[in-house]
């Protein structure tokens, strides 16, 4: 089991017709993702990589009985889409999109409340890699070759530090059960709790490798649920050490701009909640093989 | 993006929040003259800098007549102002914003932010105003009143009204205080705004309230569909690498450091500034290139960091997902063989087809150090620097 997707979980992909979308449909069906369908408003009847277009999403799930969704739609009406999504009884939907405002995600979560909680459609990104179980499917824009199958959880915000650590944990001989990026903006649709309690109740998941970064309180909050209900070890590394105050590090919400969002007050919130810290980025697999010998 | 304290007043001014009477100046004698405009017997000249703390760093000045606000004026026109957020190198002074001076009875802190906790926007007041938020946050920590706005309704009045209430106002000013939050809040919500100021707002001896000062950011995501508020950018406020970057599509951060960086995710920019410092180096810079990390985007990358002169060597962390290492090794061999750089170059290539790009950095004949991992790359870029900058030094 895996957590959020496994291979038969049907796929549509939204913006499919655009260069990036079209790219990584082909990468994604060549992972082995049950891609059913695409969506383009406008494009509705036209094949992509043999994979039927739709206008709507809610036609294309009523056609292929899609669950979940991958977006690719432009910054200016990605949360469009993702309403769209949600509207259309999705139960998954993992955006790509960099650059979404902050005011359009504000809506785009008060419009997902509308749904009771066991209908809500699980949001994961904006801004993010994506979803990868090794060896099972694809659901981002990773590469699918530097993750080993195993039975570490791995989440955290930023993409090719996410593959740097999985390509550490590689050469270790170290797998992965499933990795969720769950990206650099300020408002994102899971968080670091969100997933780390998918990866607590996952019988396939032996121990969680979290990697935060400065700015926002979702680190501060994974502390918390950590102390409180995890049985699992975690794991962690925190980017930005070194990153001043007040300055934005790429990410649009990579930004320290309260007390408790720096990188060093983050690890130590971290480490009282019994985390394995990794004290740099290339201790990343280490300090994990150290924690699954201890445990 | 910040904008200037007097395109706040005006862009807040417009949503029905009083702020004194002023204007704008681009030179002493237009200072002199806005001040005979505007009329009374004081006024206040203020600096126009991207950057809060100006009082503390001389950036305002009270004056009792036309004379002394031009000299005063002159004073501030091309002087660097360093405060708390500017940093060491300061930020140059090219505008004045001249004000009739008011007298104060009463200052409130008032500010709207993006609450990434609620995920919404948050009004954040208190009656000790004209001190920072953080030292309100210390010193009169039960002073502070906190409210989340329901974004699907906005703000209803009630809500504002409970604000200004809680703010301890007579009632004469409740209504004022309403409008004034209330106009905030459809500024900040129309605007896509990231934060909104007012420190502080002032009840004046005639029992008025109004903006003393105001501060507004934007969402840089969401400037493509406000035009006029991108507009507002002001270049001479921003570090002239930082601005040349962003032109050229880069996130980039200036620091002071001597090792440039050049990698592709910001997650991994940042881990890789860490190590540099664990190694005993400091980073002159945050750079990502980006995901794709084309062999164009490389050579710019290479043309940027160079261009800050305190660069002594320079390390590049690629780790190519969807990209594969040889297009990147090609593309870092193209751009070295177009200019060559009189400094160490340290390469760190992974993810894949790392192999072949290896092969091609080694057979360029190029003297680029490689590493093979994050901590190799880190601690050779360290020693590159500590060598160079010894050679420098003995010759």
């Amino acid at each position: 089991m895996t957590i959020l997707l496994d291979r038969a979980t049907r796929v549509l992909v939204l913006g499919i017709t655009g260069k990036i979308g079209s790219f990584h449909t082909q990468e994604m069906i060549a992972y082995g993702t049950n891609i059913v369908g695409g969506v383009t408003p406008g494009k509705g009847g036209s094949m992509v990589h043999n994979v039927p277009v739709f206008d709507t999403i809610k036609e294309a799930v009523e056609k292929t009985e899609a669950s979940a969704a991958i977006v690719f739609v432009p910054p200016p009406f990605a949360a469009d889409s993702i309403m769209e999504a949600a509207d259309a009884g999705l139960k998954l939907c993992v955006a790509i999109t960099d650059g979404i405002p902050a005011k359009d995600m504000i809506r785009v979560k008060r419009y997902m409340r509308r749904y009771a909680r066991e209908n809500r459609m699980q949001l994961v990104g904006p801004n993010c890699a994506g979803i990868i179980s090794p060896g099972k499917s694809l659901l981002g824009i990773m590469p699918g070759h530097i993750y080993l199958p195993g039975h570490i959880g791995v989440v955290g915000r930023s993409g090719t530090l996410g593959y740097e650590a999985a390509a550490q944990m590689k050469d270790l001989g170290i797998g992965i059960s499933t990795s969720v990026g769950i990206g650099g903006d300020p408002i994102n649709g899971s968080s670091f709790r969100d997933i780390l309690e998918l990866f607590e109740n996952d019988p396939d998941t032996h121990a969680v490798m979290m990697i935060g970064e400065i700015g926002g309180p979702q680190e501060a909050e994974a502390a918390a649920y950590i102390r409180e209900h995890m049985t699992k070890p975690v794991a962690a590394y925190v980017a930005g050490l070194s990153a001043p105050k007040g300055r934005r590090m790429g990410h649009a919400g990579a930004i320290i701009q309260a007390f408790g969002e720096s990188a060093s007050e983050k690890v130590e919130l971290l480490r009282d909640a019994g985390v394995a810290i990794s004290p740099s980025p290339s201790e990343i697999g280490r300090t994990m093989e150290t924690l699954l010998k201890a445990a | 993006m910040d904008i200037h304290e007097y395109q706040a007043k005006e862009i807040l001014s417009r949503f029905g929040v009083a702020v004194p009477q002023g204007g704008l100046a681009y030179s002493p004698e237009q200072a002199a003259y806005r001040a005979r405009d505007i009329g009374g017997s004081k006024w206040i000249v203020k600096a126009q800098i991207h950057s809060g703390g100006r009082g503390k760093a001389g950036g305002v000045k009270l004056c009792s007549s036309e004379h002394q606000v031009e000299e005063e004026a002159d004073e501030l026109f091309g002087k660097r102002l360093v405060t708390h957020q500017t940093g060491p190198q300061g930020k140059t002074v090219y505008r004045v914003y001249v004000e009739g001076a008011v007298a104060i009875k009463r200052e409130i802190y008032l500010g709207l932010v993006l609450d990434r906790k609620s995920e919404r926007v948050m009004v954040v007041a208190s009656s000790a105003g004209g001190m920072e938020i953080e030292e309100i946050a210390q010193r009169e920590p039960n002073s502070i009143i906190r409210s989340v706005v329901e974004p699907a309704v906005g703000m209803p009045a009630f809500q504002a009204r409970e604000i200004a209430f809680g703010l301890g106002l007579e009632p004469a000013l409740t209504q004022q205080a309403v409008n004034t939050i209330l106009g905030c809040y459809k500024a900040f919500e129309e605007l896509d705004a990231t934060m909104v100021e007012i420190n502080p707002l002032v009840v004046t001896e005639d029992n008025r309230l109004i903006a003393l000062d105001a501060k507004m950011t934007f969402d840089d995501n969401a400037l493509f569909r406000l035009p006029h508020i991108a507009e507002l950018r002001d270049k001479s406020q921003e570090d002239p690498r930082e601005t040349r970057a962003n032109d050229r599509g880069l996130s980039y951060v200036g620091l002071d450091g001597s090792i440039g960086c050049i990698v592709n995710g910001a997650g991994l920019a940042m881990a890789t500034m860490d190590m540099i410092k664990a190694a005993g180096g400091e980073p002159a810079n945050f750079l990502d290139i980006g995901g794709g990390a084309t062999p164009e985007r490389v050579a710019k990358a290479f043309r940027l960091v160079t261009s800050d002169q305190n660069v002594r060597a320079i390390l590049v962390n690629i780790f190519a997902g969807i990209n594969r290492c040889d297009w990147v090794a090609e593309g870092i061999v193209m751009a070295l063989q177009k200019t060559p750089l009189n400094m160490p170059v340290v390469v760190r290539l992974a993810g894949t087809h790392v192999e072949e790009g290896r092969k091609i950095l080694a057979r360029s004949g190029l003297p680029i150090i490689r590493a093979g991992t994050l901590a190799e790359a880190a601690s050779r870029a360290v020693a590159a620097w500590r060598n160079d900058s010894l050679t420098k030094v003995a010759s």
